[in-house]
């Protein structure tokens, strides 16, 4: 992240040729985190596509319930980073600390019934290659379909832990005063970060949890 | 005629510029210039080529007798996939786009640096970290897979040390992709006043074009390399048949990346070697437009024709066709360049100094893996050479004949700039020369072999492919001594060498109008562009 004090760093001509470079950088990064889950949802669609009788099944042993409230509780906590970019936007400190903290609480509760979720996974043997031995008949290839589970929920939980970070660093950076309304580039690009994490889950969510319907 | 000049004497050495204006380690390691992390690069990337180049030697001189000669099959399998896994991803891939895109993506365009010159240090770490990992896999015992970790056998059956290899790739590929990310940006928004997109020079626009196919292409092989550690760990089957994981999803997943990679290649490369032409040939590039969208047409189309390298893999009839079709697309953009360079020359004032010799080089040898690489578009033919080392010449004349004569092509052209240093003429003509000649000897065999039924990757073969063999080991040989001349005299130069002038070639673009070397922030005052790019004087306008 570039230098956000009111001077530009030393290679920007002036702070609006640093905001422009700082917006299209994220939304650089955004392209690559895009192609980097595709090849996830890639595998999924081909397995998917195969083996649509075990992903139904499979789909069928998650908790809708947890997954609909984490639905929900995500996009609260878009619309509090939404609004935190809108405080530093009109220059407004408290609000914006305010804000960035309930989004991180909100990041904190999914991650925290995400971890509800794996841990009845654990409990029910549902976790491939090192415990996965699940009750009764099921389809031979449900494992494939808790793989996919778990390593997009994964990777997706991970990108969460990092956005967390971020958040972090922002709130400290807002308590001394480093954001005004005309330099607030970080406060923009983890704002944009953010929003695209919960979009994955977004998509996450149908293709995970509503297979075939309920 | 010689172009050494040496005006300005005692200028660099009283002038502060990048290379004198902080000395001691610490100011190298956590430097932000683009100029200084283009040359940590050069050194870090040196190292692998020699790795990577070593592993070739000892391939070659296995191949020596029809029995192999030095070492056991398993350790011929190891030598190979480190010559692969190391060329590849820790030498061509980063090297002109990391070594002389760095240092000059900012200096053509006319700005201080990068947009995020933090990102970029942290790019060569990335780097780094990788690289020891794949180091340490080198050490620990090698790996047995090929460069392309196919599954089920990288996932499964391998018993040597594929993580360790694995995460080193795709921890490396995170310093591509920042690279990318970072001059995609730069070029965007850093451009100095004047400087349009259409005066940009060529190899901007290949860097450009490179950048998109790093931003794109290497987060999909991230993940499959993910996938691949992670079956390997915990025996998932998402490539293993035998938990109803498919083989070929890994394929389509890894060239979806792989073949894309062959254009972050050999793409900047030819934007190498459209300074080279021009600058050589003193005349405005042929057909400017054609040779920069040719550049975005290559990384948009290398993104569709992944399956090429799957036609005997069990992808469907109609698959096949298609991407046979798609792939002939390919050659129309490059064939675009290829000509555009050749009227450029069309009278042009030509001068033959060593970076026109590799450039000159680098037509010939492109056009011979461009074309071959047609013949393993069609289904019929690939099907017959498949896998042999007809396959190994094509892509060693494109990523050796094309991008490794382009890239030392670069570095002598730019050396005065890098290092404020002239190179020794005489000799780098030689070297560029033997180069040539070293490199054909090595691989043009290779076609025959490849032809005759030679398969690749083995280490034995029939007794009558022996004299091709032996001709191709003592090809390699010249080549070896070829690339060690340089590097050399390249060493000696920056104490030695004749003290260099801004400007040494006449060439026109923005970097030769900064000092050399550059000052840390390049310019002493940003530049403004009132002309188009290789704006030479015509010859038309002296005669009237």
């Amino acid at each position: 992240m570039p230098e956000s004090h009111a001077m530009a760093a030393h290679q920007f001509d002036d702070l609006e040729q640093q905001r422009e470079a700082a917006s299209l950088g994220i939304w650089v990064f955004i392209a690559t985190e895009i192609m980097f889950f595709g090849g996830l949802f890639t595998g999924y669609t081909v397995y998917r596509t195969q083996y649509f009788a075990s992903f139904v099944a499979g789909s069928h042993l998650l908790d809708l319930k947890l997954g609909a409230v984490n639905t929900a509780v995500l996009i609260c906590s878009s619309l509090t980073m939404a609004l935190a970019v809108y405080a530093a936007q009109t220059g407004k400190r408290k609000l914006l600390i305010l804000f960035l903290i309930f989004t991180m609480i909100l990041g904190t509760g999914f991650l925290g019934i995400k971890f509800v979720e794996y841990a009845t996974k654990y409990h029910h043997h549902l976790i491939p290659g090192f415990n996965f031995a699940p009750e009764g008949v099921y389809p031979p290839q449900m494992q494939l379909y808790f793989c996919f589970y778990f390593a997009m929920t994964a990777l997706h939980a991970l990108h969460m832990i990092i956005g967390l970070g971020l958040l972090a660093a922002l709130v400290i950076m807002a308590g001394r005063g480093r954001f005004t309304p005309e330099s607030h580039n970080p406060v923009e690009a983890i704002g944009i970060y953010w929003h695209f994490v919960d979009i994955i889950w977004i998509f996450l969510f149908p293709l995970l949890y509503l297979v075939g319907g309920r | 005629m010689s172009t050494l000049s040496v005006e300005e004497p005692e200028q660099a050495e009283s002038r502060v510029h990048y290379l004198n204006v902080h000395y001691g380690v610490k100011s190298w390691l956590l430097t932000t210039d683009h100029k200084r992390i283009a040359l940590l690069y050069l050194a870090s990337i040196t190292l692998f080529f020699l790795v990577g180049g070593s592993a070739a030697v000892l391939i070659r001189m296995n191949l020596l007798t029809p029995t192999g000669l030095l070492v056991e099959p398993a350790t011929y399998n190891k030598l190979f996939s480190i010559h692969g896994i190391v060329m590849v991803f820790f030498f061509l891939i980063p090297s002109i786009p990391a070594v002389l895109g760095n240092f000059l993506v900012p200096l053509m365009i006319g700005a201080r640096d990068l947009a995020f010159p933090k990102l970029n240090l942290l790019s060569w770490y990335v780097y780094i970290v990788g690289g020891l990992f794949t180091l340490y896999a080198v050490i620990a015992g090698g790996v047995d897979t090929g460069w392309t970790f196919y599954a089920p056998y990288s996932s499964t059956y391998s018993n040597t040390h594929v993580m360790a290899a694995a995460l080193g790739v795709f921890i490396t590929g995170f310093s591509s992709i920042l690279t990318g990310l970072n001059f995609i940006v730069t070029i965007h928004k850093m451009r100095a006043p004047g400087m349009t997109w259409f005066r940009l020079p060529l190899f901007i626009w290949a860097m450009y074009a490179t950048s998109v196919i790093f931003i794109l292409g290497t987060p999909v092989i991230g993940i499959t390399i993910l996938l691949i550690a992670l079956e390997r760990a915990a025996h998932l089957g998402i490539f293993n048949p035998a938990l109803g994981g498919d083989p070929l999803l890994f394929q389509h997943l890894f060239w979806f990346y792989s073949h894309p990679a062959v254009y972050i290649m050999i793409l900047p490369a030819m934007g190498v070697e459209s300074e080279l032409i021009t600058c050589f040939s003193k005349k405005r590039i042929f057909g400017y437009s054609f040779v920069a969208m040719s550049s975005l047409a290559i990384a948009l189309l290398g993104f569709l024709v992944w399956a090429h390298h799957m036609f005997v893999a069990g992808v469907s009839m109609y698959a096949g066709m298609v991407f046979s079709i798609l792939s002939y697309l390919v050659a129309v953009p490059s064939s675009v360049k290829v000509f555009n360079w050749t009227a450029t020359l069309y009278k042009g004032s030509i001068s033959y100094e060593a970076p026109m010799l590799y450039g000159m080089g680098f037509i010939g040898l492109f056009s011979m893996g461009g074309v071959t690489g047609m013949f393993l578009a069609s289904l019929g033919m690939d099907v017959h050479v498949h896998d042999t080392y007809f396959v190994i010449a094509h892509f060693h004349y494109i990523m050796v004949g094309g991008a490794v004569m382009a890239y030392l092509g670069g570095i002598h052209f730019w050396w005065p700039k890098i290092s404020g240093r002239m190179y020794p003429e005489g000799w780098a003509r030689f070297s560029a020369l033997i180069i040539f000649l070293g490199f054909n000897l090595t691989f043009f065999p290779q076609y025959i072999l490849g032809y005759l039924g030679m398969p690749r990757r083995y280490p034995v073969y029939p007794p009558e492919f022996q004299v091709l063999n032996v001709m191709s080991t003592a090809g390699a040989s010249i080549l070896g001594v070829g690339y060690l001349i340089p590097l050399i005299y390249l060493i000696w130069s920056m104490r030695y060498g004749p003290v260099a002038s801004s400007n040494p070639w006449g060439a026109k673009g923005l970097e030769w109008q900064a000092p050399s070397p550059p000052p840390t922030d390049n310019f002493e005052e940003t530049p403004v562009v009132t002309a188009q790019a290789y704006d030479y004087p015509s010859r038309e306008v002296e005669v009237a």
